[in-house]
């Protein structure tokens, strides 16, 4: 296992190093300028030329590319081009947050997703297995930010239940921030359970097919004690993979929901960057955010082997 | 298993009995939604608007305006020029501190405008173009030497440039720490999320500031930032779309403000830059006349803006002083449209309408499309998003474009960098040299019906050749919780905190 991970972590270097090419080549080749953005309303001709100094932009794009990430390798991601402020702060500002909301989701979708799953496959074609499919669908299908803003309209507007927005820190004001993570979380978690839901299902269709399953129930033993004993171990292989996944995916952020629930996570961060060409910041960002996904993956192969005992040998 | 089967439902049951609860708040903190997350809190390098409001509560200016924008003390009491217009004298307070303890005088604000005048990357260099040298005679005076009479000095100076820090917080890093005079110091900044304000006890005019805490976010969409005020975690919040305004008065709970502001909105045509201005819109001033008579503004706010926002056709706010009073917003006139047209030597005309890729925009353009259509010209949308739209326009990639400008406080903010010949923002490059006189002359006059006199005639050729097509004024729309009460709407759109309380 040892080797595996740190072969894993050596095949990560190059692959972050093409990560941060692509991000940095495409992002220049952009159309817009940033420092016609920064520069103001009015736009002073003498102030953009001196920006642009300052930031190097008249370097080649080799020469801008090798300097950045000397800096990186250095633990200096630079600065925002908006805010002036580093991108390392700007990033553990908001990896705390994402990581939080993602989590939330995350068991949120699992909380919901795989028993209704297991519940689908045992009760194939029954009404239970219908409306479990139905509601899955509908999860899939409901736009996230119309969801949200239903949600608070109602919940936060009409009930007055629970505020309508913002971010805490669960270990600084646990209370407060459950308050405000339920929303944001659910709604991220329920299209989630949905696509966990539909997995589950049929992994479980399949594992409950097989030889050695009719064996155990041959034996005499109970549904439960088969469907949960024996089946679902194996059936969760694959679902741990797509969990993994998804949560590597949640960490790049969760666009929408952050906007209609305003959380200052990397979702909100990349895309106000994208936006105002703060080529450090989406660096930074997308860089981090590709470690977040190679760390998931490697989450993912180790998880496998504690589930499956026949991977453990490899 | 099983404990998941208890799990759930004692999870369910645990949501379903959560205590209602009243949004959480200290009563004396003012939570105000922004549209966007401001930029560097440095005065002399900020650049949005939003950060501007929150540099009201931060940062004492030297002038302030009224809601008629007549200049009101703020750090200065009082001011006046030299016979010759070449020396600005003010007279300074002596009872204001920064937050740092510092007091504020004289050398303050002379180390100030320096800073605006000579940092290397201050947006402000160009408002202080004028100033020659900045002179401390004693405490509370500061003299002003001008390279030239400048009108538009004043104004500069009730806004960012006319901002102080603290001059010891200046080595350090203003932007993460910005440490000024106003009635509110710095306390925490989460970018994209929030600023928060804490009390000035020591500020000269303390007593008017009811609230002990200021928390601006940053909300963008405008449904989400109204249900966050009718869900009380906000108070007030700027921007209020004009679709929403009809909900908003009918909640009892809210109440709106609206004034005009002091920007414009309308067609940036290209009448000289490089080879997209090579076509009937960019070389014959009858096709824009034409073009500018199919457009019914009075319809365009109606269709896209609820009727809320004023036609316009003039760089200047309705009710603005320097408003060409001949020049009346012009009525829709197909017919005259078709005329003008024929009278070009051209039957149909087709341009291109650049717009940047937002709802509002996009519709905008699909009404200006359908009306000029009836003209005879055929209008080609192209749509982007802000950043490249600037960009190509500042490079003449464009034939027409769909832009706007939130306004100034004087007159040539307005006006003088759009049409003058060597204007930073004049993308269209057009150029006349008698607007170009006539502008530049404006600038220098300090009384205000005798730089009348230069803005009216230079509207006379500009309505006449329109390089720029003004279509509609942005009113401001601020809701508010109906118990705060105190609050003074301004043209400028910004959000003072004096007097502002909740009843």
């Amino acid at each position: 296992m040892f080797t595996l991970i740190l072969r894993r972590i050596l095949i990560a270097i190059p692959t972050l190093f093409l990560v941060s090419l692509f991000v940095f080549a495409l992002q220049r080749a952009l159309p817009g300028d940033p420092f016609l953005v920064i520069a103001g309303e009015e736009r002073d001709p003498e102030v953009i030329a001196r920006l642009r100094e300052i930031y190097r932009m008249d370097d080649p794009i080799v020469v801008q590319f090798f300097a950045w990430l000397g800096q990186v390798v250095q633990g200096d991601f630079g600065r925002s081009l908006r805010t002036g402020e580093p991108v390392l702060h700007l990033i553990l500002q908001k990896l705390p947050v994402t990581i939080q909301l993602a989590t939330a989701s995350i068991l949120i979708a699992i909380a919901i997703g795989i028993p209704i799953g297991i519940l689908a496959a045992r009760r194939k074609g029954t009404i239970v297995d219908y409306s479990a499919s139905a509601v899955a669908l509908s999860g899939l299908s409901i736009p996230n930010f119309w969801f949200g803003i239903m949600l608070i309209l109602l919940v936060s507007v009409h009930l007055k239940w629970l505020p309508a927005s913002g971010y805490e820190s669960i270990f600084v004001h646990p209370w407060e921030a459950i308050q405000r993570l339920i929303m944001p979380a659910f709604v991220l978690g329920n299209g989630l359970a949905a696509f966990l839901m539909r997995h589950t299902r049929s992994a479980m269709l399949e594992v409950l097919r097989s030889d050695y399953v009719r064996t155990a129930r041959a034996k005499g033993l109970d549904e439960d004690t088969v469907v949960h004993r024996h089946a679902l171990r194996n059936a969760l292989v694959p679902i741990i993979t797509l969990t993994t996944l998804l949560f590597g995916e949640l960490l790049a952020g969760a666009v929408l929901t952050e906007q209609v629930f305003t959380i200052p996570g990397f979702g909100k961060l990349i895309v106000d960057a994208v936006f105002n060409r703060d080529y450090g910041v989406v660096q930074g960002v997308v860089l981090c955010t590709a470690i977040g996904f190679i760390l998931m993956n490697l989450l993912a192969d180790v998880l496998y082997i504690l589930v499956n005992p026949r991977l453990r040998s490899g | 298993m099983k404990l998941l089967k208890i799990a759930i439902p004692a999870a369910a049951l645990a949501l379903a009995m959560l205590p209602t609860l009243a949004p959480a708040q200290t009563p004396s903190t003012l939570r105000i939604g922004l549209q966007e997350d401001p930029d560097m809190l440095d005065p002399h390098k900020a650049r949005t608007f939003v950060g501007r409001i929150v540099f009201m509560g931060l940062c004492d200016k030297l002038l302030d305006i009224d809601p008629d924008l007549k200049l009101v003390p703020q750090l200065a009491t009082s001011w006046s020029f030299s016979p010759d217009g070449l020396t600005l004298t003010m007279k300074l307070r002596s009872d204001a501190k920064f937050h740092d303890g510092e007091p504020f005088n004289a050398e303050a604000a002379k180390v100030n405008l320096e800073r605006a005048r000579t940092l290397p990357d201050s947006l402000r260099k160009s408002e202080l173009a004028s100033v020659d040298s900045v002179e401390t005679p004693d405490a509370t005076t500061l003299v002003l030497k001008l390279k030239r009479p400048d009108a538009t000095l004043l104004a500069q100076l009730t806004d960012r440039a006319g901002m102080m820090l603290a001059p010891k917080s200046l080595s350090g890093d203003v932007t993460a720490k910005p440490v000024c005079s106003g009635p509110y110091k710095f306390v925490e900044r989460v970018q994209n999320d929030r600023i928060v304000l804490e009390k000035f006890k020591e500020h000269w005019n303390a007593a008017q500031y009811s609230f002990d805490r200021i928390v601006y976010r940053a909300i963008p969409d405008t449904t989400v930032r109204l249900a966050n005020l009718r869900s009380g975690e906000l108070d007030m919040l700027e921007r209020l779309a004009p679709t929403d305004v009809k909900s908003a008065q009918s909640d009892k709970s809210l109440k709106v403000a609206s004034t005009a502001n002091l920007g414009y909105q309308g067609i940036t045509i290209n009448t000289n830059n490089g080879d997209a201005a090579k076509q009937p819109m960019g070389q014959d001033k009858r096709v824009r006349q034409a073009l500018s008579l199919a457009i019914d503004r009075k319809v365009l706010s109606q269709v896209v803006f609820e009727g809320l926002y004023a036609p316009m056709n003039q760089p200047f706010n309705p009710g603005n002083f320097f408003i060409n009073a001949d020049l009346p917003v012009p009525e829709r006139d197909v017919a005259k449209a078709k005329a003008l047209l024929k009278e070009a030597g051209v039957s149909k005309v087709t341009a291109e309408l650049f717009v940047t890729n937002n709802p509002v925009d996009a519709q905008l353009a699909q009404v200006i499309q359908a009306m000029a259509q009836e003209a005879g010209i055929d209008i080609q949308i192209r749509a982007t998003e802000f950043a490249s739209q600037l960009r190509d326009q500042q490079q003449g990639k464009f034939q027409m474009s769909r832009i706007g400008w939130s306004g100034r406080i004087d007159p040539d903010g307005n006006i003088h960098p759009f049409v003058t010949t060597k204007g930073n923002q004049n993308d269209g490059k057009y150029s006349n040299a008698e607007v170009d006189k006539l502008l530049d002359e404006a600038r220098t006059i300090y009384e205000p019906a005798e730089r009348k006199k230069r803005y009216d005639a230079a509207q006379k050729i500009l309505q006449d050749e329109l390089p720029i097509i003004y279509l509609y004024n942005q009113t401001v729309f601020f809701a508010l919780r109906s118990n705060i009460e105190g609050f003074v709407i301004n043209p400028d759109g910004m959000i003072r905190l004096a007097g502002l309380k909740r009843s």
